[in-house]
């Protein structure tokens, strides 16, 4: 509102700019409060590059050394900052170089704003020089995208965008312009912020009938379990969450993205759920009575087999995004909204409880699960370290104030399960997507995105090969990310399925790396590395102490597995805590 | 061509089942989708590739301007199960610039697709039985030429298959047919609706809610 007075002022100041298409997109992200952009210029984006010349002190602009990396940098800025990440790239390659990173985005409900640059609009369809198709494209994996061939389009198509991008169901926007839009001067009237689009409802009105329902349900229950997802942290209803389940005294456990919506050390908060979830989550999820999914969308690592996922139990659904409504599992009562809304509805509603002999249960299970599981994990009597122990120490040395970006595998399912989280949009991972090389450049955007803070990446040996190329990004604007790689000189979560599944047929996951520690020195980053428990905790205070980026290699224990472990095609009740049990 | 019983005695004039729903083989439905969408280049892939992402084959589409300035309408005809079908309809609404979508079994909408037959002129003028064939199926005769004539009939397609069969005996040269267009029974038209769409304060009828009406239908186990 205070941008779109300071835009009319403006324009009762000065009537009517006669200013280029790319001037326009430049003050498009200023009047929508954009910091910083994640880029990688080229030739059909260049009028919007040479527009930017003058707005260095307005816009930061973070020269990437890949579109991939810029892009999974506008996720991890938006993930730690609750903004939209801004993305630009040429057209043909640059564009195509995005498309893994909006799938990721898309899935994970990351607002992004991604604009592409294109061939002049008499060209498009030649097949001229890096003319991609974008938008169709990019059709299956963006919330929206558009195409601008003409300059007077462009304020009123980016209120749109980033309108789309961060209301509702957050998730990716991709702008493509011509170059003769971006070069074309037009008469501008000033931006106004986009507040509505007939076509599309983002924010439904919540239906009282449905939380009473809810709610009735809820004071039934003798054994209601919460599990939640990200919408608590995309809704910024965190304290809303919170304010629920201690007054229904409801234990609640987390999907991967939900992690850091609710502190660790809360008392109801019950663990992971999942495939590498807690044991006690999973098994429970088959006993509870009232089951009360919030902003989760029950994706299959979540649920295992659905006909054996919580068929005794009456399901509440709340979720902000219709299409999740009985997509997997069937709601008993579905709560359409925002759960920053329905949340205090619900709570207003619940009687104060205390399930105490049910959370007992929970407590239960975890004492099993650390007693076959978690106490080799976190404290090994072997010679060799484990993924575990790293992440132990660093949350005591972190205590667990630091962002954590991980990347895809055995060392993402380790961190989740056991980092400490104190606040909420901690926790930045791929996904749904499960993009190997999501990490390095997400941790540059997340350090962006919250300088403040702590933030380090924890990558497997594959994905930090995927995309090191970012250790250039790191190095020339001093990027101050610390880098933890978990060697295991493995491809270690298909091996541990190939040891599983697949009769230790090992095919094509021994990966070698190279020397960590000189490719860091190469990019002026400090780095070192250790493979023995002693060195660990030193190894990580010097990390962490010091001024700027950091890469430290662990060496850690090549065949080891991540536990417990629900197979695929089983349900989340047929949880296995070791591989003698499969 | 024989001019004697050219078959027609043979088939079967009455008209196709139009009210019962159709069932394949696989147990899945005939259905109807309605999309009111905006005006906007690139949308029919948007919603093109929401079925062909689930593997579904489109039996027939059909697009053009609705009643209302710059609100096109979309009427898609697949065989699924409803359940697919209902998941499918909210992922498309759920799309920026679609504004509603309904989904119909057959006994839920009259319908109608459009045929043109293109036969030789020649055999047409020889057969005598023609103009009972086109009184029996309801055909045109929209063009004619010395060297052929175009009918058009409209229906189902089981009526417009059935002359296919008929001008196949005359020589039939082409044959188009379009996509099947549907009115709703009960619908009460858009107009209304896009009223509230607009509105920046919908009402509590206001789309969003409309599923949520019929919950025991959908909602429950």
């Amino acid at each position: 509102m205070e941008t779109l007075e300071i835009t009319e002022k403006e324009k009762a100041a000065t009537p009517i700019q006669n200013i280029s298409g790319s001037e326009a997109v430049l003050k498009a992200l200023v009047a929508e409060d954009v910091d910083t952009i994640f880029g990688y210029p080229g030739g059909a984006i260049m009028p919007i590059y040479d527009a930017l010349y003058d707005y260095a002190d307005k816009l930061k602009h973070i020269l990437v050394r890949h579109e991939q990396g810029g892009i999974h940098a506008g996720q991890g800025y938006a993930r730690s900052s609750g903004k939209v990440g801004v993305v630009f790239a040429t057209s043909g390659p640059g564009a195509t170089n995005l498309v893994t990173g909006l799938a990721d985005a898309m899935i994970d409900s990351t607002p992004l704003v991604c604009i592409t640059g294109q061939v002049f609009a008499h060209l498009l369809g030649t097949d001229a020089f890096q003319e991609v198709d974008v938008i169709n494209i990019t059709t299956p994996v963006t919330k929206w995208n558009y195409q601008v061939t003409d300059a007077t389009e462009i304020p009123t198509v980016l209120a749109k965008a980033f309108y789309i991008a961060a209301t509702g169901r957050p998730g990716p926007v991709l702008i493509d312009i011509t170059k003769n839009a971006q070069l074309q001067k037009f008469d501008y009237e000033g931006y106004k912020k986009c507040d509505h689009i007939r076509s599309y409802r983002p924010k439904p009105i919540v239906r009282k009938e449905y939380v009473e329902k809810a709610a009735k349900l809820i004071n039934e229950a003798k054994r209601p379990f919460v599990i939640f997802g990200q919408g608590i942290i995309l809704g910024t209803a965190e304290k809303e969450f919170k304010a629920f389940i201690e007054k229904g005294g409801l234990p609640a456990a987390w999907t991967i993205l939900g992690l850091s919506a609710l502190e660790t050390d809360h008392p109801l908060n019950v663990g992971m759920l999942g495939m590498h979830g807690n044991y006690g989550p999973n098994v429970l999820t088959n006993e509870c009575d009232v089951l009360i999914a919030v902003g989760m969308r029950f994706d299959d690592r979540v649920t295992g087999r659905l006909d054996k996922y919580a068929k005794q139990a009456q399901v509440i659904h709340l979720d902000i995004d219709p299409a999740e409504i009985d997509k997997n599992v069937k709601a008993t009562v579905p709560v359409w909204g925002d759960c920053k809304e329905t949340l205090p509805m619900l709570t207003k509603l619940i009687d104060k409880k205390n399930h105490k002999d049910w959370i007992s249960k929970f407590h239960e299970h975890i004492r099993k699960e650390a007693e076959v599981v978690i106490k080799d994990e976190l404290n090994p009597t072997g010679e060799i370290l484990t993924m575990g122990e790293v992440i132990k120490v660093l949350n005591e040395l972190t205590d667990g104030n630091a962002i954590i970006v991980t990347d895809v595998g055995q060392h993402q399912m380790v961190t989740c399960r056991y980092a400490k989280f104190n606040q909420s949009k901690s926790n930045i991972t791929s996904g749904g997507a499960g993009t190997m090389g999501f990490a390095l450049p997400a941790a540059i955007g997340a350090k962006y995105g919250a300088p403040e803070r702590t933030v380090v990446a924890i990558i497997g040996d594959g994905g930090f090969q995927m995309t090191l190329q970012e250790l250039g990004t790191i190095m020339q604007f001093n990027v101050n990310v610390k880098i933890i790689i978990l060697n295991n000189e493995f491809l270690g979560m298909v091996r541990q399925w190939q040891q599983l599944f697949h009769e230790k047929r090992y095919s094509f996951v021994d990966i070698t790396s190279p020397d960590y520690v000189m490719l860091a020195t190469a990019y002026k980053i400090a780095a070192r590395s250790i493979c023995k428990r002693e060195h660990l905790k030193n190894a990580l205070n010097t990390m962490l102490k010091h001024e700027g980026s950091y890469l430290l290699e662990v060496m850690v224990g090549k065949e080891n597995n991540v536990f417990p472990m629900v197979p695929q095609g089983r349900g989340v009740a047929e949880i296995i805590l070791s591989k003698e049990e499969l | 061509m024989s001019k004697e019983n050219n078959g027609i005695e043979n088939l079967d004039l009455i008209t196709a089942p139009g009210g019962n729903a159709i069932i394949d083989k696989s147990g899945k439905l005939e259905f109807t989708i309605t999309v009111y969408t905006e005006n906007q280049v690139g949308l029919l892939s948007r919603i093109a590739i929401m079925f062909s992402r689930r593997k579904i084959n489109v039996e027939s589409l059909n697009t053009s301007p609705s009643e209302i300035e710059n609100i096109h309408r979309f009427t898609i005809v697949i065989n699924e199960y409803e359940d697919v079908v209902r998941k499918l309809c909210r992922q498309i609404e759920k799309q920026v610039e679609v504004l509603k979508v309904y989904y119909n079994t057959n006994d839920e909408l009259v319908w109608q697709e459009v045929a043109l037959y293109k036969v030789p002129t020649g055999i047409i003028a020889d057969i005598v039985k023609v103009e009972r064939l086109l009184r029996q199926f309801g055909a045109r005769v929209i063009a004619i030429t010395k060297d052929y004539t175009i009918f058009e009939t409209t229906g189902h397609r089981e009526e417009t298959d059935r002359l296919i069969k008929v001008f196949g005996q005359f020589g039939l040269i082409e044959f188009v047919r379009s996509a099947r267009i549907a009115i709703i029974k009960d619908s009460s038209g858009f107009h209304e609706k896009l009223q509230q769409f607009e509105a920046r304060e919908p009402g509590e009828d206001a789309n969003e809610n409309e599923y949520l009406n019929q919950q025991e239908q959908v909602f429950t186990m």
